[in-house]
């Protein structure tokens, strides 16, 4: 059921280029189609996964041989963190078309692309054999590419361009990685589980560890590889930020965890501290850094830095609640950040034509657009952490695991939330709560919020509150997972 | 059986390729002489084609494996004839219709003879043999690289090639020289036996690195680079094709022939620390100069053909490094690598092609919006381009994977992957210039009043069919390296 995911995703992406004619309506029904049908199969595929074992545990999914010479195999499989995320991708992937609907030119090339790379970001989540792995990987870098040099906005090329290239290049750093990690395993298998039974001498670990960390984190944001987060963000057009923030990044957080993370646990031990302290620079920076941004769109960019120096930070805690808040965190993240850059994006971008906070100050936008204020609101309510939402329960309990790991880390990752709700106030206020003259600016292209973007909206809101009031559904996923034996060599490190 | 029977057996399929040279010389003067020369070009492509095919039918029915007089056949170098005949025939297809020259007859004959001299080149194990094929395929292709008379540039390429091959000819020539009056033969085995009775002959290294010069020159290795970009360009690009592809692999082939037959022994030590004589330490610096130079010069290149050319001189680089690894993976790395990469410039010069016949040149600015006039066109060319550069699931992608796999795991673990990290790096920046030539086609808006004649059907599935190919090959590559490994394992020549 969950294969279903990847590959409905690449059929509609195919069925896509191949439809005839420039009509943007068709393109968009098979979208939200195929969106629909992986949120349905990755929806099916978690009850199957809790139905048959103990949920958390890793269930193969396809186990087949693919290339004998090197002992690749096509092995997916799935356990509770990767579950998580699948969901999330489902839940972005049909809310980016929802808010994609206005796009006009080329409709059919920007859905396929923004298909195919659904479609990676799933393989992504779901592969156990590394090759594959690496693979899907490399397949979402490109199609990122083509979705903001084609459709994007403010320097788009150049934001592209430095994209693609970081990206590439911290892909490198992982081929690197796992080519030494085969070869000194024995060069009979890209398999994770049997790989991280190998005992990898720690000299080895050392540089090894630090090099596919990094070449991963270079797409979760980890400061200072993050340059390329806000420029990509800005330049994307809406659907391909929601999914940049949404769940790209998480592609590198998720590869940190379970490649780097779980193959060398000697080499995470020696970098522990060092990439705690850069998470937590991550954080401080990141929210600083959005808190004196005059372009809506960078505050939302930078916001999404400081808020994956989280899920790092969570993940250097070795311990178990901030991991688990690592994993709440990336699933909680992609929701909210997905939700802001709709609504400046879509709903405020598309109509008023200028993210710029002073130019937005006098346009009354929450009167003009109401729902897009009351959206706004909520997510940013979300965002700062607010309790009966997703964000909250995930940043405690990464504050709790550092608190436990390393305290003052945690006083200052709790001061970089209150530059975040700083930040967060100051771009609320500017962009739609701001004393404007009385009468109403004339917007010509100030129509009402659209259907599809009321229900996208409604999706993502529904998700971060859900989690946020009832955490237990996914931390029943996480937590099992963690104690898998997968996982075990990280907690054996863990205990000095 | 009579010796002269045997020979004619095992030599069938390069005798039906040059008769079919023949053919097409004579049809071309007498029969159709008086006939247009689109006509004319159509009939010489199609008995070519035909020829090749006939060829190809033949090395796939009868797998012979003899070794007579000069020629050392096994299954192994009767496939290689597979591939190399395709090639052949691609680049048969795409002349068709590009309208190079009046002389059809000449220019496919010589396009066989070329393709006699890359089967005669994998089919010996003695290096006159070796040599003299080579001088049949790097003459052949001299003259068809000056075949646009039209064209100052393309005459310029052919002297160009002339000079700088005949110089490594000359250079190899001396080296095998030096080998014969130290070995007392020109048989690779016989090479091999004689060096292991008497190691370290340090003439042996000085004639090895001389014959090494004329197949640096043939891979465009650098430092012996500097004709490629030139005749890259300057060549007609069905020409500048066939010299990217079926020149490379066959020469690749042989080279790994000559040096893990002939010099196995000779290997070195790869670690540069302690520094042994061998062949490691030259293919060390002439990977790393050709990754390096290639892909910075590609990085400023406007016009593709010469961007394809830098390519190439990077993509000599990566394929060197399989024949640094271990010899369990060495040949299979390095001939999934080079005809996979054969497939992938063949069909990224067929596009270039395909727009150049549209009255454009190939700057990068002719392919400006190219989606939006020919989308099939512009979806093969975006494969070849991302293979090129590394994306999996396309072919490039587990090729490099395979070729630094094998590296990193020879001669002793990790020793090489410093060389590997450079390679991975150097791949990662090769990344921009072909996104360059895709910003233009897929981003950059077209020239507003631009026309788009429909392009000629042949060349149209020619370059769908190299897509599928490079496509299929990506996925599952089994499908050709299962063949490799099977036959490498049964005969390892």
């Amino acid at each position: 059921m969950l294969a279903w995911t990847i590959y409905i995703s690449f059929l509609g992406a195919a069925l896509l280029m191949f439809l005839p004619g420039d009509n943007p309506g068709p393109p968009r029904v098979v979208a939200l189609l195929s969106a629909l049908a992986g949120l349905f199969f990755a929806a099916m595929g978690i009850a199957e996964c809790c139905r048959h074992s103990a949920a958390g545990v890793l269930t193969d999914v396809v186990n087949a041989p693919w290339i004998g010479e090197l002992g690749i195999r096509y092995h997916l499989a799935a356990d509770g963190i990767s579950l998580v995320l699948v969901l999330l991708t489902g839940i972005a992937a049909v809310a980016g078309v929802l808010f994609s609907w206005n796009i006009e030119t080329r409709t059919r090339e920007f859905f396929a692309l923004y298909l195919a790379l659904i479609g990676g970001v799933y393989g992504v989540f779901l592969s156990v054999d590394l090759f594959l792995l690496f693979v899907f990987y490399e397949v979402a870098i490109i199609p990122k590419y083509f979705l903001i040099a084609i459709w994007g906005s403010t320097r788009r090329e150049y934001g592209a361009m430095k994209l693609a290239l970081y990206s590439f290049v911290g892909s490198a750093m992982v081929l690197v990685g796992l080519i030494a990690a085969y070869v000194v395993a024995g060069g009979k298998t890209f398999d994770l589980v049997e790989l991280a039974k190998y005992p990898f001498p720690a000299g080895f670990q050392n540089w090894a560890f630090i090099v596919v960390f990094v070449g991963f984190a270079i797409l979760a944001g980890l400061w200072p590889f993050h340059t390329w987060a806000p420029t990509g963000h800005v330049a994307a057009p809406t659907a391909a930020s929601m999914l940049l923030a949404g769940v790209v990044m998480k592609l590198g957080a998720y590869g940190a965890l379970r490649v780097a993370m779980t193959l060398f646990p000697i080499g995470l031990h020696t970098w522990q501290n060092t990439i705690a302290v850069l998470a937590v620079i991550g954080i401080v920076y990141g929210a600083l850094v959005a808190l004196v941004q005059q372009d809506f769109k960078f505050v939302i960019g930078y916001s999404s830095v400081s808020h994956m120096g989280f899920v790092l930070l969570g993940m250097m805690t070795l311990s178990q609640i901030g991991l688990s808040g690592a994993v709440l965190q990336m699933f909680s993240h992609g929701i909210i950040a997905g939700l802001l850059f709709a609504v400046v994006g879509r709903m405020v971008y598309d109509r008023t034509h200028t993210r710029d906070l002073a130019k937005l100050q006098p346009m009354n936008l929450n009167q003009v657009l109401p729902f897009a204020a009351v959206t706004f609101v909520v997510g940013c309510a979300a965002s700062m952490g607010l309790p009966g939402f997703s964000g909250f329960i995930a940043e405690m309990q990464v504050l709790v695991g550092a608190w436990k790991t390393f305290p003052v880390f945690a006083v200052i990752a709790a001061a970089g939330i209150l530059a975040g709700i700083a930040y967060t106030l100051r771009v609320l206020v500017k962009a739609f709560f701001a004393e404007g003259p009385a009468e109403l600016p004339n917007l010509p292209d100030c129509n009402r919020i659209s259907v599809p973007e009321r229900a996208g909206a409604l999706l993502l809101l529904a998700a971060t509150l859900v989690i946020g009031l009832c955490p237990r559904l996914l931390l029943d996923l996480i937590t099992p997972s963690l104690n898998s034996p997968l996982m075990s060599p990280l907690w054996k490190a863990g205990l000095r | 059986m009579n010796l002269y029977l045997e020979c004619l057996t095992a030599s069938t399929p390069e005798i039906i390729v040059i008769a079919t040279a023949l053919i097409v010389l004579l049809v071309d003067l007498t029969v159709v002489q008086e006939k247009p020369a689109a006509n004319r070009a159509a009939l010489a492509g199609a008995i070519t084609c035909l020829g090749c095919s006939l060829a190809m039918a033949w090395v796939a029915l009868l797998p012979s494996s003899v070794h007579v007089a000069m020629l050392a056949i096994s299954p192994m170098t009767q496939w290689l004839k597979l591939p190399l005949l395709l090639m052949t025939v691609f680049a048969a297809v795409l002349s068709w219709h590009q309208r190079i020259t009046r002389h059809a007859g000449e220019y496919f004959a010589l396009l066989l003879l070329a393709a006699s001299g890359l089967m005669l080149l994998i089919s010996s194990d003695n290096l006159l043999m070796i040599f003299i094929a080579l001088e049949l395929l790097s003459i052949s292709l001299y003259a068809l690289a000056a075949f646009n008379k039209a064209s100052l540039a393309s005459s310029e390429a052919a002297l160009k090639y002339l000079l700088f091959g005949g110089m490594s000819a000359a250079f190899t020539l001396f080296g095998i020289s030096l080998i014969y009056g130290l070995a007392g033969d020109v048989q690779l085995n016989f090479i091999a036996a004689r060096l292991r009775s008497q190691p370290g002959e340090p003439l042996f290294y000085v004639a090895l690195v001389m014959t090494l010069v004329g197949f640096a020159f043939k891979l465009a290795a650098a430092p012996f680079h500097l004709w490629a970009p030139d005749v890259y360009q300057g060549a007609p690009t069905p020409v500048a094709s066939f010299i990217a592809s079926g020149s490379k692999v066959a020469s690749f082939f042989v080279l790994a022939r000559i040096l893990l037959t002939a010099f196995p022994g000779a290997r070195g030590t790869a670690s540069l620390n302690d520094f042994l004589p061998g062949w490691a330490p030259v293919f060390i610096v002439l990977a790393v100069l050709s990754m390096v130079a290639g892909n910075v010069a590609a990085i400023v290149q406007t016009n593709v053909k010469r961007l394809l050319a830098y390519s190439a001189i990077a993509h000599a680089g990566y394929a060197l490094l399989a024949l640094l690894a271990d010899q369990r993976h060495a040949l299979s790395a390095l001939l999934f690598y080079t005809i996979t990469y054969a497939f992938t410039v063949l069909g990224a010069f067929a596009v270039v092609g395909v727009v150049e016949d549209s009255g454009r040149q190939a700057s990068l600015a002719d392919f400006a919006g190219l989606s939006r006039r020919a989308p099939l066109l512009s979806f093969c060319m975006l494969v070849f381009m991302l293979s090129l550069a590394g994306i999996p699931p396309l072919s490039g992608f587990f090729g490099k994977f395979y070729v630094f796999t094998a590296a990193a795991s020879a001669p002793t673990q990790l020793s090489l992957l410093w060389l590997v990290v450079v390679a991975v790096g150097a791949s990662a920046v090769s990344l921009y210039y072909y996104l360059q030539v895709l910003k233009q086609i897929y981003a950059v808006a077209p020239p507003p009043s631009s026309t788009w004649p429909r392009p000629a059907i042949s060349a149209q599935v020619t370059i769908v069919m190299l897509a599928i190919i490079v496509i299929a090959l990506g996925c599952a590559p089994d499908l050709l390296l299962g063949k490799i490994t099977a036959l490498l394992r049964s005969h390892p020549f």
